[in-house]
């Protein structure tokens, strides 16, 4: 069981405040993201509810026992770290068995745990090897592993892929996503890269400054963001945002419109007009970076993948009036 | 990369470093071959360098005059004793300035390395009275305190810039494990340590081997180590060169057959942290 509760937690360094008072609820068994920015304060409240660092204010409730004051081992969780903490000085199973030999457990139950976990994860052959002798991804696995034997109530994941290769990223993605399927624990994850955190989740909480900007699934993010923040950080490529007179027109400040649902076409008769600065051709898409619009510096635009439009050639776009957000002055949905 | 070197200037730099690394172990040859002289070749002129009656008299007649094997044992006492009493004062010091720093911790280090600024003679008249008061004056147990406190604060300075190159994720994990303190220093961070607490332990052995100024203040016969030892055959009746340069060389031969095979391990741990 891993219900984790935060109740006005607030965390300062001397005087600088890198968390005013945040309240959050993370039900049993979810996959909950912090994102945002670097230096928004996701680690800092992971390592909170982990227990690394104190709380300045506030409460944190695992599984409805009060949790404020334990040291991390009693708090029952397992974390799973950027630069993947494996002990280098023992071998892959004495890293995965060392959470249980701390614990005491018996022998017999500490070798059953270890080979099942590297047969989960695909370690069996490897046990006897010592961690500088893998590679990046076999590494996590293992810090994965040291994790799984303690049968945590949460898992904590501090950016636990920023270390790989992108080809890797994708497979230890899945991985961690079946691991979470198959085991059905609350999972707390912590990244900057939205792209992890859209096809992850259950659950994104965007961060920023130390402050929730919005709480959601994914699509609920994706489809209404609150605010300016959290329009401009979720999805890629980035929300075209544009304000002036086009934006008065729709009654806001600023309007914000995603690549996606702009349709490009003839110039003739289209509300909006611009030249083709750059097109990335992948395949399956073409990106258009769109100039001269008069909106905004440049409108990207997502379309099809075999558009014949190149550099130079005039354009017509037009936004689905149904995807349009509205924001107001201070930024929030309208 | 590295970069391109001549081979002219290799072998200039070659030629410089061997002229200097002769010049530092030219006065320990000299000892050593002076010990095989006798005293009248030992201070003719010119001196013969290699070409002389070999002679091993000297070896004798200090064995006969004083007991090596005691002066060896205080020395393997007072220098391996203040050693590893110093470490285990200062393994938790350096855990707590490396990992745990407060807001003094640096001040806290600069002070304890302003002790070794201070001439030691400044504190031998304190010293010398409180280890008379305490019955300490010619003891071992009196000379591995002063050297333990003499050299810990190079011990936690070592072990201070050692830890600190040990990532906190580590030991964060350990704490993450289940691990308690004792078990994250005994489990995680010593065996992390290792090479760097070794070449404190042996440059630390080395430094109170060859400490002279407190031995020699503070002992008389019986706790007196080698140092002591070949101060003895500096006396004002005269200068017995041979008989001196055996007994120097019988001090500092076991010192120098630890450096000699440890060098590889002092030269990683003094240069630790500096070349990543």
């Amino acid at each position: 069981m891993g219900r984790i509760v935060l109740n006005g937690v607030r965390k300062a360094f001397g005087e600088v405040e890198v968390i005013p008072p945040l309240d959050l609820t993370i039900e049993d068994g979810e996959f909950v993201v912090f994102v945002g920015p670097s230096g928004c304060g996701k680690s800092t409240l992971l390592r909170l509810i982990a227990g690394l660092e104190d709380v300045t204010g506030g409460e944190i409730s695992i599984d409805g026992r009060d949790a404020t004051e334990l040291p991390p081992a009693k708090r029952g969780l397992a974390m799973v770290f950027q630069s993947y903490a494996l002990y280098p000085h023992m071998s892959v199973r004495k890293n995965i068995a060392f959470p249980m030999r701390m614990a005491g457990l018996p022998e017999g139950e500490q070798k059953r745990r270890i080979e099942a976990a590297a047969k989960a994860l695909n370690l069996t052959d490897y046990l006897d090897r010592r961690p500088g002798q893998l590679s990046g991804g076999q590494r996590q696995r293992v810090a994965i592993g040291r994790a799984i034997v303690r049968e945590p109530s949460a898992f904590l994941f501090d950016e636990p892929l920023s270390n790989l290769d992108a080809a890797l990223r994708v497979g230890m993605r899945m991985e961690i996503g079946e691991l979470h399927k198959s085991l059905a624990t609350t999972m707390v994850y912590v990244t900057h890269d939205q792209v992890e955190a859209m096809t992850m989740a259950d659950k994104i909480v965007v961060l920023r400054a130390g402050r929730i900007e919005q709480v959601g699934t994914p699509l609920e993010l994706y489809r209404t963001p609150h605010n300016l923040f959290v329009a401009g950080f979720i999805g890629s490529p980035t929300m075209n945002l544009i304000g002036g007179a086009e934006a008065e027109r729709h009654g806001a400040r600023t309007i914000g419109v995603r690549p996606e649902h702009i349709a490009s076409g003839s110039p003739d008769g289209a509300p909006w007009v611009g030249t083709v600065g750059l097109s990335e051709h992948l395949g399956s898409d073409t990106f258009l970076y769109v100039h001269g619009t008069g909106l905004a510096e440049t409108v990207t635009v997502r379309a099809d993948g075999e558009v014949p439009l190149r550099h130079g050639d005039r354009v017509g776009l037009t936004p689905n009036p149904d995807r349009i957000h509205r924001f107001d002055a201070e930024g929030s949905r309208l | 990369m590295a970069r391109a070197v001549t081979t002219r200037r290799k072998a200039v730099n070659t030629a410089i470093a061997w002229t200097i690394g002769l010049l530092i172990f030219f006065p320990i040859l000299w000892t050593f071959l002076t010990s095989f002289k006798t005293e009248a070749e030992a201070i003719s002129s010119p001196p013969a360098f290699l070409f002389f009656d070999w002679t091993l008299e000297n070896y004798g007649a200090v064995q006969e005059r004083s007991n090596y094997f005691r002066h060896f044992m205080n020395s393997v006492v007072i220098s391996i004793g203040s050693t590893v009493i110093g470490l285990i004062i200062a393994v938790p010091a350096a855990w707590a300035m490396a990992f745990v720093p407060g807001r003094q911790t640096r001040n806290v280090l600069m002070w304890m390395l302003s002790t070794k600024m201070l001439p030691p003679v400044g504190v031998l008249v304190p010293i010398y009275l409180i280890f008379r008061d305490f019955g300490l004056l010619d003891t071992r147990t009196g000379l591995v305190i002063v050297l333990t406190l003499i050299n810990l604060p190079i011990i936690v300075w070592m072990l201070y810039t050692y830890f600190r190159e040990i990532p906190g994720e580590i030991l964060e994990a350990a704490r993450m494990d289940g691990a308690s303190l004792r078990n994250e220093i005994i489990h995680v961070l010593t065996p992390m340590a290792v090479p760097g607490i070794a070449s404190t332990l042996l440059l630390n052995v080395i430094l109170a081997w060859n400490e002279a100024f407190w031995t020699l203040n503070l002992t008389a016969a019986n706790a007196a180590p080698l140092t002591a030892f070949i101060a003895s055959y500096s006396s004002p009746e005269g200068l017995f060169y041979a008989k001196l340069s055996a007994a120097s060389t019988m001090a500092i031969a076991p010192i120098l057959i630890i450096g000699w095979f440890s060098q590889k391990q002092l030269v990683r741990g003094l240069t630790f942290g500096a070349v990543k």
